[in-house]
């Protein structure tokens, strides 16, 4: 293949990446941006979707479609509510001191890939995409799926910022992310809405899972990339901020499909944290973020 | 301060290096060999806890501090022949290069960033040990053999694969790093660290140059965790990637705090505890992390200064 | 003789807000100097820009003839001069002892004699009346005594220049008086700019005052001179009086 269509096939296999990446980060974002705290288990709630995408599937006979239909609507709201239940049971218990909360969000990591190893095992294994359909470019044929990812990942971006800027909800998680104790004042009950907000990160992590896993695989182990990824992504595009997000997102994703196409994927990685960390020493306030004094 | 209390840190200290020293000729075999493993890994938690615990600083990247040291040991005495003193110095120097680096780029950032960016750093250095696997063996790992693990005294030879020898050496590299933690920690430095700790700006306005002790802080942290890394390689012949993995950012991070922050003997006490735990749920079961995990979070939920913080909270004052 | 701070041309913008606009401004050795205005005229803002907290959009500084414009904030508190925060900046889990301890340990060259430390950290205490209290963690203290430990901790750094931002704030009558006497006595080796809102403490204690008002300075002179200033009473201490009378 030719330099050009090789270096299209990398675009839109970094475009792939972005999408789900940008999915990911948003809601380590969101916790981030609106909670103050760092949850180092997003990365196992991401890992959870993919499982049990692979166990709602697996139970689901007939037609791969429904049942990855199925997985689409399930799997975010089994971590959703996962996710809930640890917010209220211990974060809101350590009142999330930034500290205690990493710690806390560890043994969460670790409780969390035990169960997945006990329940599901430690070999990787894959899952069926809803469709197979080939597009055939002029240089080379592309999977019509990974473009659905590419597209549902958009919807459903759109369908977070239309909630966050223009819902009632949205504003009342922002208006708690500004000044969490004028929130109170106001009557928002602010734990509920921590609650809410960390199901939410959680729920957007496990949708981005379920959607790569038919073209990866479901591995216990899986979640540690996309956390480290994660965190590149929203400290790149600054904190608590949508559109920053977004365009690291597409950033990394992209450059990191292309650096791996030509390059070797660790030396791509070694790159690719090596400016982000730089990028953060720098100019710790991102690309979007606003600067301290 | 009084006498009565120096005397009482002094002699608790040094009572602990005894018993330490003593259970050498009483141990069975195999808690001999846990616990001589334990010792160095504890000298790896009270590195990582002078900057955690003292000086407040929350590193996720400490892996790499234990791996220079590690590797700065392990590769030459591997690939270039040298001899066991020759490797240890070598990678005590890693490691003081490495932290210094590594400090003057990330102390330009405080809090969440700081935690983020060492980790990244962390993973860059995870990675070249891959992406070098030529000479690494990345994951795979590099055993050092047991004739370039002899170190000639005079007449005699110390035998690093001995038990004995190995255990007293790691009880010897414990004692002297617990010594030095404690000369820093009650020194005017170790002060100045707590009220940048408590009070970063306030320290500033009294004249301290807070970036210089904090730097101080994290070369003095890294070179005490290579010096376990280094001794790691030395004495238990085995030079891998994972120990320049996330997982060993993390793991000293949960003994400190299982110990007790901000306490000397605490990560000994952190480490020690871990390593049980682990060892005996083991037996029962092959989910051991859950009771990581659950006990992670249950000392952050009951039990925020752990083990000696807490003793000290409640009956010990002059505990240091 | 040479004042010991002179700024030309001070600004510090954020944004759009001009917090300090162009402020000329000087101060004499052994003088007890007042800065007063409203809420939001700058005051704090300027002593932050003078002690390094913030750096400068524009203009400089001088401190006993040397220009210390680009100097980082803890050079600057070695050549003397100290600031007392406005929000009570003590290490709150430290003792009253160790809190001092940390800036004459500093001053010390040989900090590891502990008698030397004990010497200079009694006798700040015992200037601001907190010898007593010592051995109590700072926390625990009631407010006024927090304050006042702040001033022992300004002291320890034996200053030329000590700024104090409203240390009477929260402090009782009583408190007050013995506050005024402390000032006093601080002035008769070292010089003392003082933020202020309450307005007979200024009267009393004040040789100049200086009036800030939305970034610029108002006015300036005598308190005799200040209170008849139709400008600044039209700005400022028309409200005052009715507060502070």
């Amino acid at each position: 293949m030719a330099f050009g269509p090789h270096l299209l096939l990398a675009t839109l296999e970094g475009l792939v990446t972005a999408a789900v990446l940008a999915l990911t980060a948003l809601g380590l974002s969101l916790v981030f941006g609106v909670m103050r705290i760092v949850n180092v288990a997003h990365g196992e709630f991401f890992m959870l979707g993919a499982v049990l995408a692979w166990a709602i599937t697996t139970a689901v006979s007939g037609n791969p479609a429904v049942g990855f239909a199925a997985a689409l609507v399930l799997a975010p709201l089994i971590v959703g509510a996962i996710a809930w239940v640890s917010e209220r049971l211990v974060l809101s218990r350590i009142e999330y001191n930034p500290e205690a909360t990493i710690v806390a969000t560890i043994g969460l990591l670790y409780i969390i890939q035990q169960l997945a190893l006990t329940f599901y095992g430690p070999e990787a294994r894959p899952v069926a995409p809803p469709f197979s359909y080939r597009i055939q470019l002029p240089w080379f044929g592309y999977s019509g799926y990974k473009l659905s990812i590419i597209t549902a990942s958009a919807l459903l971006l759109l369908a977070t910022w239309f909630v966050l800027t223009r819902t009632r909800i949205g504003l009342v998680m922002r208006a708690t992310q500004y000044d969490r104790e004028i929130a109170q004042a106001f009557g928002i009950p602010v734990g509920r809405v921590y609650g809410a907000v960390f199901a939410l990160g959680a729920m957007l992590a496990a949708v981005a899972a379920v959607l790569i896993v038919p073209i990866s695989q479901a591995h216990y182990l899986m979640g540690l990339d996309p956390l480290l990824l994660s965190f590149i992504v929203v400290i790149i595009g600054g904190l608590g901020s949508l559109r920053g997000t977004v365009v690291a997102a597409l950033l990394i994703g992209v450059s990191d499909g292309i650096v791996s196409v030509f390059f070797s994927p660790t030396l791509a990685k070694i790159i690719a944290t090596l400016v982000v960390a730089m990028v953060l020493v720098f100019r710790p306030q991102g690309l979007f973020g606003t600067a301290a004094k | 301060m009084t006498e009565a209390s120096t005397a009482k840190i002094y002699g608790l200290h040094v009572a602990v290096v005894a018993v330490l020293v003593a259970l050498n000729f009483v141990l069975p075999e195999y808690h001999h060999a846990v616990l001589a493993r334990v010792l160095v890994l504890a000298v790896f938690a009270m590195g990582y806890n002078l900057l955690f615990g003292y000086a407040g600083l929350l590193s996720l990247g400490h892996a790499m501090f234990f791996a220079a040291g590690l590797y700065g040991a392990g590769l030459p005495l591997y690939h270039l022949g040298w001899g066991v003193p020759a490797a240890f110095a070598s990678g005590l120097a890693a490691g003081l290069v490495v932290s210094a680096v590594i400090g003057l780029l990330a102390l330009r950032t405080t809090g969440v960033a700081f935690m983020i960016v060492t980790m990244m750093f962390a993973q860059v250095f995870y990675l070249v040990t891959l992406y070098f696997g030529e000479w690494t063996r990345g994951d795979e790992g590099l055993v050092l053999q047991q004739q370039a693990r002899q170190v000639a005294l005079g007449a005699t030879t110390l035998d690093l694969t001995n038990p004995d020898t190995r255990y007293l050496l790691a009880a010897a590299l414990f004692a002297t790093a617990l010594f030095a933690t404690l000369a820093i920690v009650r020194s005017r430095h170790g002060r100045v660290l707590v009220a940048i700790r408590e009070n970063e700006e306030r320290t500033r306005m009294l004249g301290y140059d807070t970036f210089a002790n904090k730097l101080a802080a994290v070369v003095a942290s890294g070179v005490i965790c290579a010096a376990a890394g280094a001794a790691y390689a030395l004495l238990f012949g085995y030079v891998g990637s994972t120990f320049a993995s996330v997982q060993y950012s993390i793991l000293p991070l949960l003994w400190v705090l299982l110990g007790g922050a901000a306490t000397t003997l605490g990560p000994l006490v952190g480490t020690l505890f871990m390593y049980y735990v682990v060892d005996i749920t083991s037996g029962y079961t092959s989910a051991y992390m859950l009771v990581v995990g659950a006990v992670l979070i249950l000392l952050v939920l009951f039990f925020r200064k752990g083990v000696l913080g807490t003793v000290r909270e409640r009956w010990a004052r002059w505990l240091p | 003789m040479t004042p010991l701070l002179v700024t030309q041309g001070l600004s510090r913008h954020f944004g759009g807000l001009r917090a300090v606009d162009g402020v000329d401004f000087s101060i004499e050795p052994g003088e007890i100097r007042a800065v007063i205005g409203p809420n939001g005229a700058g005051k704090t803002t300027f002593v932050s820009l003078v002690c390094g907290r913030y750096e400068p959009s524009a203009g400089t500084i001088v401190f006993d003839s040397e220009d210390i414009t680009k100097m980082p904030a803890h050079l600057r508190v070695r050549r003397g001069i100290a600031y007392t925060f406005q929000i009570t900046s003590v290490f709150a889990n430290l003792t009253a002892y160790d809190n001092v301890a940390l800036p004459v340990q500093r001053t010390l060259t040989d900090g590891r004699s502990r008698g030397a430390v004990r010497h200079g950290v009694m006798e700040a205490l015992e200037r601001v009346g907190l010898a007593s209290r010592a051995g109590v963690q700072a926390g625990a203290l009631a407010y006024g005594h927090q304050r006042l430990l702040e001033v022992a901790m300004g002291l320890a750094l034996r200053p030329r220049l000590l700024i104090l931002d409203e240390p009477t704030q929260g402090l009782s009558d009583g408190e007050i008086d013995n506050f005024i006497g402390l000032v006093r006595d601080i002035a008769s080796d070292a010089t003392v700019l003082l933020i202020e809102h309450n307005m007979p403490v200024v009267m009393e204690l004040a040789h100049r005052i200086t009036v800030f008002n939305a970034g610029k300075i108002l006015a300036e002179g005598t308190p005799a001179e200040i209170r008849a200033n139709a400008a600044v009473q039209d700005a400022y201490l028309g409200t005052a009086q009715e507060a502070g009378a």
